[in-house]
C-alpha cells in the first residue's frame, strides 16, 4: 500500500524541546538519577534513549545506564508473522532493584510494551518500569499508558505515524500518513 | 522467513536462509548466557526427538534448544519406541502426526529417512543426522563458530580431514562451506574418500601436511572406531601420523587458524590430547553454539505465518 505524508506533527526543534521536557521529568519524577537506566526498544526507541541519556547527563550530570532491547522472541503474534529481522539485545547493567525507563517512538496497541515489559522481567525484578514515548497515537489494546510522553497524535487506525531520528533517517521529525488514492 | 519448511538437507537452504539462522542465532546466544535461559516464543508447540540412533549431544542440543523457547520437547529413542516392535517408519510418522506435534527432530541410521516423514507427516521436520548421508544443522553451527572466531566465511579456507565418504558432517559441511563462498579442501586417505571428490565442489587433497600451512580452519572428522567392515587404514597409528592433529602441525598452522571437531573425540587418534586442550581448539564453542543456532532453526521454522494450522 502507498502512504503519503498528511502533515508533520513534529519537526526536529519540537522533538528535541519534548526530549528536554522528558528528561527534566524523568529526573523530578526519581529525585535525581542514581537509580534510573534507559532500556530503547530497537531501533527508533533505542535511538531516542540514547538522545534522553545524553540529556539527563547535560542536566544532571551524571552517567544513565542505557540498554538495547529486541522483543521478537515476546511477541504475541509468533506464528502468524515473523519479525523481519531481529536485532541484539544487550542489557550491560543489573536490572533488580532499579527503576527501568522503558523507551519508545509510538505508542500505539501497547502490545510492544507488554512484551517489552516480559522481557525486562527475564533479566530480573526491577523496582519499577516507567515508560516515555515520543508519541502516543491512542487506539491502545491493552491497559498501558505512557509515563512520560512528547506529544498526544490523534489518529484514525488507517493513517500511519512515521519517526524519522538521527543520521540513518536523514532528518528529525514526526508525521502523519494516509493511504494514498482509493481506500478500500 | 525461510525459503523451505523443512531443514532436511543443505539443498532446502539458501544462501540467505544461512545467513537469516546465524545472525538469528546471534540473539539467541545472548539469551544463552543470561541467568533465565527461557523465552515465552514457542509457547505451546510441540517438538518431538525422535532419535533413532544413539546420540547425546545432538539430542540434549535439540532438547535444550526446544526448552529455552518454551516449546514441548518430547524424546523418543530407538530401544523406547514402537520400532523395536517392528513399526515402519511411515507408520511412526503417521501415529505422531495425529497427536499433532509441530515438528520433529529425527536421526535415523538410513539416509532419507527425514523425506519419508516429511511426506507423511504435516509438521516441520529436521534432519538431526541420517546414515551417511547429511547433517545440517551441525553444519551451520560449524559456519556459526567459524564467523566467530574469524569474522568471515567468505574466502575462508577450511580443510576437513579424515573419513569424508562416510561423514554425514562432511556431506553438509561441504555444500555449506561452497554456499557461503569459502573453500572447503578435503583431506584423507583416497580409501576414505568418496568415487567423486570433485563433484563436492572441493580442492581434494591427500596430504594433510602439504596444505596445512594455507588453512584457516582444520576440520577433523571423527575416526569411526566401531566400524563393522574394519579399518580402512592400516593402523589407528599410522593414520594419526599422518592424518592427526598434534602438537608439532598446531606450530606448522597459520597463526590465527582454529581447530574443530564435531565430537566425540577419539584423543590419540584423530586429535592429540595437547591439541585437544589447547586454545586453538574450539570444540566447546562448537557445541556452545549448537543450542543458539538450533534455537534459530526452530524458530524460523516454526515462528513463520505458513506453519502449524495455516499449511
Amino acid at each position: 500500500m502507498e502512504y503519503r505524508t498528511k502533515a508533520v506533527v513534529m519537526d526536529s526543534e519540537a522533538i528535541e524541546r519534548a526530549v528536554t521536557r522528558i528528561s527534566h521529568e524523568i529526573l523530578e519524577a526519581n529525585k535525581g538519577a542514581s537509580q534510573i537506566a534507559l532500556v530503547g526498544i530497537v531501533t527508533r526507541g533505542a535511538r531516542l534513549a540514547e538522545r534522553l541519556a545524553d540529556r539527563i547527563r547535560t542536566i544532571e550530570g551524571a552517567e544513565v545506564p542505557l540498554g538495547l532491547l529486541d522483543i521478537s522472541f515476546y511477541r504475541d503474534d509468533v506464528g502468524v508473522r515473523l519479525s523481519p529481522e531481529v536485532h541484539r539485545t544487550d542489557i550491560p547493567f543489573e536490572v533488580e532493584g532499579r527503576d527501568i525507563v522503558l523507551i519508545d517512538d509510538v505508542l500505539f496497541t501497547g502490545r510492544t510494551i507488554r512484551a517489552a515489559m516480559d522481557a525486562i522481567m527475564d533479566y530480573g525484578r526491577p523496582r519499577s518500569i516507567q515508560l516515555a514515548v515520543l508519541v502516543d497515537r491512542g487506539h491502545r489494546e491493552l491497559p498501558i499508558r505512557a509515563d512520560y510522553v512528547g506529544k498526544n497524535v490523534p489518529t484514525s487506525g488507517k493513517e500511519r505515524v512515521r519517526v524519522l531520528l538521527g543520521d540513518d533517517d536523514g532528518r528529525d521529525a514526526v508525521e502523519i500518513l494516509e493511504t494514498a488514492g482509493e481506500v478500500e | 522467513m525461510l525459503s523451505n519448511r523443512h531443514i532436511m538437507t543443505m539443498d532446502d537452504l539458501s544462501t540467505e536462509d544461512i545467513s537469516l539462522i546465524l545472525d538469528t542465532a546471534e540473539s539467541f546466544k545472548e539469551v544463552n548466557e543470561r541467568r533465565i535461559k527461557k523465552l515465552p516464543t514457542l509457547r505451546g508447540r510441540t517438538v518431538i526427538n525422535l532419535f533413532l540412533e544413539p546420540s547425546t549431544r545432538t539430542r540434549t542440543s535439540f532438547e535444550i534448544a526446544a526448552k529455552r523457547l518454551s516449546a514441548d520437547a518430547i524424546n523418543m529413542t530407538g530401544s523406547a519406541s514402537a520400532t523395536v516392535k517392528g513399526e515402519s517408519l511411515r507408520d511412526t510418522a503417521k501415529t505422531l502426526s495425529a497427536m499433532a506435534c509441530d515438528l520433529i527432530v529425527v536421526r535415523h541410521k538410513y539416509a532419507g529417512a527425514p523425506q519419508v516423514l516429511a511426506e507423511c507427516m504435516d509438521a516441520h521436520v529436521i534432519n538431526g543426522g541420517d546414515g551417511k548421508h547429511q547433517h545440517p544443522t551441525q553444519a551451520l553451527l560449524d559456519l556459526f563458530t567459524m564467523r566467530a572466531h574469524t569474522g568471515r566465511l567468505e574466502g575462508l579456507k577450511v580443510g576437513i580431514v579424515g573419513d569424508i565418504s562416510h561423514s554425514r558432517v562432511a556431506g553438509s559441511l561441504v555444500p555449506a562451506l561452497v554456499k557461503v563462498g569459502a573453500s572447503p579442501v578435503v583431506i584423507g586417505p583416497p580409501t576414505l574418500m568418496p568415487a567423486r571428490p570433485d563433484v563436492l565442489g572441493a580442492e581434494v587433497s591427500h596430504t594433510l601436511d602439504d596444505v596445512l600451512p594455507e588453512l584457516d580452519v582444520v576440520y577433523l572428522l571423527r575416526v569411526q572406531m566401531e566400524r563393522s567392515e574394519g579399518m580402512p587404514f592400516p593402523s589407528v597409528r599410522e593414520y594419526a601420523s599422518l592424518y592427526g592433529m598434534n602438537a608439532t602441525r598446531l606450530e606448522r598452522m597459520k597463526p590465527d587458524a582454529i581447530v574443530m571437531h564435531p565430537g566425540p573425540m577419539n584423543r590419540g587418534v584423530e586429535i592429540s590430547s595437547a591439541v585437544a586442550d589447547s586454545e586453538r581448539t574450539v570444540v566447546l564453542d562448537q557445541v556452545n553454539a549448537g543450542v543458539a543456532v538450533r534455537m534459530a532453526a526452530m524458530y524460523l521454522l516454526l515462528g513463520g505465518a505458513d506453519s502449524g494450522a495455516a499449511a
